[in-house]
């Protein structure tokens, strides 16, 4: 079998730049365009551009089925909100995480994580009646201007005002001339926005924002350095710190479920629940220079007791950190364990989640 | 300046270059373009004895931890300290100022590659 990777429509723009371009979800997607290092210091202290393209999008006009298949009660999300939930299967294990976008003409815009976009359409229509969902991800370009001067500089480069676009809201307008939806949403513990556009238009609005950004110091940045930022501010990565063997209440996750709605896999959940949890997702910070990979065993008396599932440096706090399922007894901040790295158990402690908050602008 | 001429190279990445009874070890431009930040070095202490292959260390960069090879065989004289506080020098200089170790009492010194079959092999190693 000849497994090809997809490309985003910002393909050669990467090239170009001489980005490390690496199979992410099954598209070839920057790692890096410098060091993982600047491009995570650009986000946090000016601006970075991300390549979101790969991410999966879905249309579902089906108020019913949306309902039935998201964790969240949507009653409540006005047109030109956005809201993060869960997909789950009927044992409460979780399909995928994804945002939802109430559009203006009543339907939804699910934004799904790439790897899972062509089996998420599947299950989103499977539990529909009416035929209206669209797996419209590849029609679809995906850009993330993120970090302190990100909304100034998408401010700079359209008429709609952003000052009134909260966080977790959208608008329709244009960017650089180019017709966007433009969502104050992100994955890197800063403010910012995400752009959809069309994929002809992609090119285009890329350029632009790269050339107005770089009195604010923009660089564009890759999945490395995504993956560091995202998990500095406590976001769970799909496929490595849950998957659907994962119950929403272990991955910390209780806020996105309305267990008072029908949903699938709610029973299963509030079985879960009432039972009592075995294991916690936790953050860990590492007390000497080891860092914890997906995978390591965590250590308890020497007894493995549960496992990483992510972990780097922090560039940002200047140690290492990482998350871990662990027993529920040992879920608390100040516990400290061990994690197993090349065979000697290196000294962590439990500590709260997120590891990192963006100072607040008064 | 490095004087990439003179030192030789496994295809496990790393360099060494002999200066009489000692030889420095470090690892390629290459590997370190593919390991990206390199975060931490956990190395040997003076007086260990490694063989030609053998582990040397392991080097964390933000992408994965991955094993260090020695390319020739003897007694560790030095390690590079300077990277306990900037492993950025494997980056940044990985020919100089990012050395790894230094041997002496060489034992078994294997055929290793020159510059330019080094150069041709990681031309290889590239996708395009």
């Amino acid at each position: 079998m000849v497994v090809t990777a997809e490309r985003t429509p910002l393909y050669e723009e990467h090239v170009r730049r001489g980005a490390q371009m690496t199979n992410f979800g099954g598209w070839l997607m920057p790692l890096q365009y410098t060091t993982i290092r600047e491009e995570h210091r650009a986000v946090r202290e000016a601006v970075g551009l991300f390549d979101l393209s790969h991410m999966g999008e879905l249309r579902l006009k089906d108020d019913v089925a949306a309902q039935h298949v998201l964790t969240r009660d949507l009653t409540a999300l006005r047109a030109g909100r956005v809201q993060y939930a869960l997909l789950c299967n009927d044992e409460g294990g979780i399909i995928d995480d994804v945002l939802v976008y109430a559009m203006s003409d009543g339907g939804y815009l699910l934004v799904v994580n790439a790897g899972n976009q062509d089996g998420d359409f599947d299950w989103v229509s499977s539990q529909s009646t009416d035929g209206t969902v669209l797996n419209v991800g590849r029609d679809w370009a995906l850009v993330g201007v993120q970090g302190p001067r990100a909304v100034g500089l998408v401010q700079r480069l359209t008429t709609s005002q952003l000052e009134g676009v909260k966080y977790y809201a959208f608008i329709e307008g244009r960017v650089a001339d180019v017709a966007c939806v433009i969502s104050r949403t992100g994955y890197t513990g800063e403010d910012g926005f995400e752009l959809f556009c069309g994929n002809h238009d992609a090119a285009r609005l890329w350029r632009a924002l790269l050339e107005e950004g770089q009195a604010d110091g923009i660089r564009p940045a890759g999945l490395g350095a995504r993956d560091t930022l995202r998990l500095e501010a406590g976001m769970r990565l799909y496929g490595n710190d849950m998957d659907d063997k994962t119950n929403p209440l272990e991955a910390g996750l209780e806020w996105t479920l309305s267990l008072d709605k029908d949903f699938i896999g709610r029973d299963a959940i509030a079985r879960a629940q009432r039972r009592g949890l075995d294991r916690k997702l936790v953050g860990l910070k590492m007390l000497d220079r080891n860092i914890p990979r997906h995978g390591y065993p965590v250590l308890s008396d020497g007894q493995p007791v549960g496992v990483v599932t992510s972990g780097n440096v922090s560039f940002t706090l200047g140690y290492n950190i990482g998350m871990a399922y662990v027993p529920s007894a040992l879920a608390e901040p100040g516990t400290r364990l061990g994690i197993e790295v090349r065979g000697s158990a290196a000294p962590a402690e439990v500590v709260s989640l997120p590891f990192y908050k963006r100072p607040r602008p008064k | 300046m490095p004087e990439l001429s003179q030192m030789r190279f496994s295809e496990s990445h790393e360099w060494v270059k002999q200066d009489g009874d000692t030889a420095t070890v470090g690892i390629t431009e290459y590997a370190q373009s593919q390991l990206g930040d390199v975060i931490y070095l956990e190395l040997p202490t003076v007086g260990q004895q490694l063989d030609a292959g053998g582990r040397l260390g392991v080097i964390e960069s933000v992408k994965a931890a991955s094993d260090l090879f020695s390319p020739i065989g003897g007694e560790v004289a030095d390690v590079n300290q300077e990277l306990k506080d900037h492993p950025e020098y494997v980056n940044q200089d990985p020919y100089g100022k990012g050395w790894i170790i230094k041997l002496r009492a060489i034992k078994d010194n294997p055929k290793l590659l020159d510059q330019k079959t080094y150069d041709d092999f990681v031309k290889d190693k590239s996708p395009s």
